[in-house]
């Protein structure tokens, strides 16, 4: 579970399945994937039968056999990457018939793309089911030049676009699907902590 | 009465300064020699004449050359206004309110003539003369909330209302005490309020958004928050951070008097008639303590509250390099009489 701290920071209660949705979609990376079979394993099978799994993630020839197995008899999609997965689900819901339910599982910034995509087509966040898993890695918006650094592992990180030493707050924007760095050493540039990996 | 409208600085030469008669209208926001947080709110009724409450929206000596910081904030940050798509209604709605509550309250200085959708703005402080149709946007050179917002002391933003929550889905914010708009947007009243320390705990916006959820029309409603800012310097964003974030180390027991300002925010909360939305004014107030201590009274609270804060609220409002030499240096000015209640001079 991710700690919550400030009001703004996104809570992931967990899947949980809508047994009365017609269609289930799930966006998942390699280790929210663990997620979704737990998930198949609560439910009954006609459940699985009515969900389509992305699993939007780098993985080997092997991995997606081993994963396609495990989540059957769901179908399964695999996408390379988190953006190429996020892409998909936008084809996908730019078709969507009601009673689609929407599900994220694994990292922060996949599960956070995943809203932000759906906000697009009038889905609330509130009602796509989440779950946490994997690395604590964020997704970081510099507050001076607006670019955004992927995969942050450690606090304070350097934007990758202005080179500002920046301190990640837990202020999140649903919106951008990113947490808000500022410049550590405004005050006294140079006067910066030491850099700790607290996001791994 | 007619204003006298300066022309000064913002930035750099910082020639920003309040006449004598601003000061003794300054909305000093301490009303007991120690602070409490509180939801503090109240009718938005006019207030006596001449005071920053007599109108709606204050205009005041600063007026023209804010407008002009405002422009220049714009210009090299166009992210400091912005309106989601579902908002064009209450943009309209804050355009009616504001230039109805001008022209009516500021006669010498703005007309509205409106003939149907047929509308005729005159500003003249800034020489604006304005022709367009209420309704169309491309009548007007902005949208309605950047057009009038370059035009109206004060930072404003706009809160739509759904699903029991009020949602920051528009504002026009150049001279905000470190929130960024751009960040913000489109979150609900607890998520942008997220980074408050003390006041979730306390139950303050629990009861404070009952209380706006239930904002009738015609009856607006108010209250006053603060902070301190180094130099009157307007443009205080955590976008432009780095370049006024080194502002607080420069302060010395020589110079602290004239840099240190107490930064008020008169915030009025206005429900729009077309699109149900809030409009949320945050008309902002700059004085130097040494401006401050000219009022006895004022001299004797603000060094007895500026030492009865929380540590939380110190470091939240980024007081902490610089409050004991405020302190210090304010209490030259406090004799230690009683102060009378209230927030007015004596």
């Amino acid at each position: 579970m991710t700690p919550i701290t400030i009001k703004s920071r996104p809570v992931y209660p967990g899947l949980s399945p809508d047994l009365n949705a017609r269609i289930n979609l799930i966006v998942c990376d390699k280790g929210g994937a663990a997620a979704v079979s737990e998930l198949f394993a609560r439910a009954e099978p006609p459940f699985a039968k009515r969900s389509t799994v992305f699993v939007a993630d780098t993985l080997s020839t092997s991995e997606m056999e081993t994963l396609k197995k495990e989540l059957a008899p769901a179908a399964c999609e695999f996408l390379p990457t988190l953006s190429s997965g996020i892409g998909r689900l936008r084809e996908v819901l730019n078709d969507a018939p009601m009673g689609l339910r929407l599900y994220a599982a694994g990292t922060e910034p996949l599960i956070g793309s995943v809203v932000q995509a759906a906000a697009d087509y009038g889905i609330d966040h509130l009602s796509i089911r989440t779950e946490h898993r994997g690395s604590l890695m964020r997704r970081v918006q510099c507050v001076h030049c607006k670019g955004f650094i992927e995969n942050v592992t450690t606090n304070p990180v350097t934007c990758t676009h202005c080179g500002l030493t920046l301190f990640v707050r837990d202020h999140y924007s649903r919106r951008l699907a990113a947490f808000q760095g500022v410049c550590i050493d405004a005050e006294i540039p140079g006067d910066v902590p030491p850099t700790e990996a607290i996001y791994q | 009465m007619a204003l006298i409208f300066k022309d000064e600085t913002f930035r750099d030469d910082f020639t920003y300064t309040n006449s004598p008669a601003t000061i003794r209208r300054f909305p000093f926001p301490f009303i007991e020699d120690q602070y409490r947080y509180s939801v503090n709110i109240e009718p938005h009724t006019p207030g006596p004449k001449g005071s920053v409450l007599e109108f709606p929206f204050d205009i005041d000596e600063h007026y023209v050359s804010e407008m002009r910081d405002r422009a220049m904030v714009l210009q090299d940050d166009p992210g400091r206004c912005q309106a989601l798509p579902h908002m064009m209604t209450a943009q309209w709605d804050m355009l009616e309110l504001v230039m109805v509550a001008l022209a009516r309250d500021y006669p010498d200085h703005f007309t509205l003539h409106r003939d149907g959708a047929h509308w005729h703005w005159i500003n003249k402080p800034l020489k604006i003369d304005q022709k367009f149709v209420f309704g169309e946007v491309n009548s007007l050179p902005y949208e309605p909330m950047e057009y009038i917002g370059r035009q109206v002391q004060g930072d404003f933003s706009i809160q739509d209302q759904r699903d029991n929550q009020l949602w920051m889905d528009a504002g026009i914010i150049t001279s905000q005490a470190d929130w960024s708009l751009d960040f913000d947007v489109g979150m609900n009243f607890f998520e942008w309020h997220a980074p408050v320390p003390l006041a979730h705990e306390a139950g303050v916006f629990e009861r404070a958004l009952k209380f706006l959820l239930n904002l009738q029309i015609g009856k607006p409603v108010r209250r006053l928050n603060w902070t301190m800012t180094i130099n009157p310097r307007l443009d205080t964003s955590p976008e432009n951070y780095p370049k006024w974030g080194t502002d607080r180390t420069t302060v010395t027991p020589e110079n602290v008097g004239k840099k240190v300002h107490l930064r008020v925010e008169m915030q009025g909360l206005f429900r729009l008639p077309r699109s149900n939305a809030i409009l949320f004014s945050i008309r902002g107030y700059l004085m130097s303590l040494e401006q401050i201590v000219t009022v006895p009274k004022w001299g004797r609270r603000l060094p007895r509250v500026l030492k009865s804060l929380p540590q939380e609220l110190v470091d939240y409002k980024g007081l902490s390099r610089y409050r004991q030499t405020a302190i210090d240096w304010l209490e030259k000015y406090d004799d230690g009489a009683p102060t009378t209640p209230g927030n007015g001079p004596d």
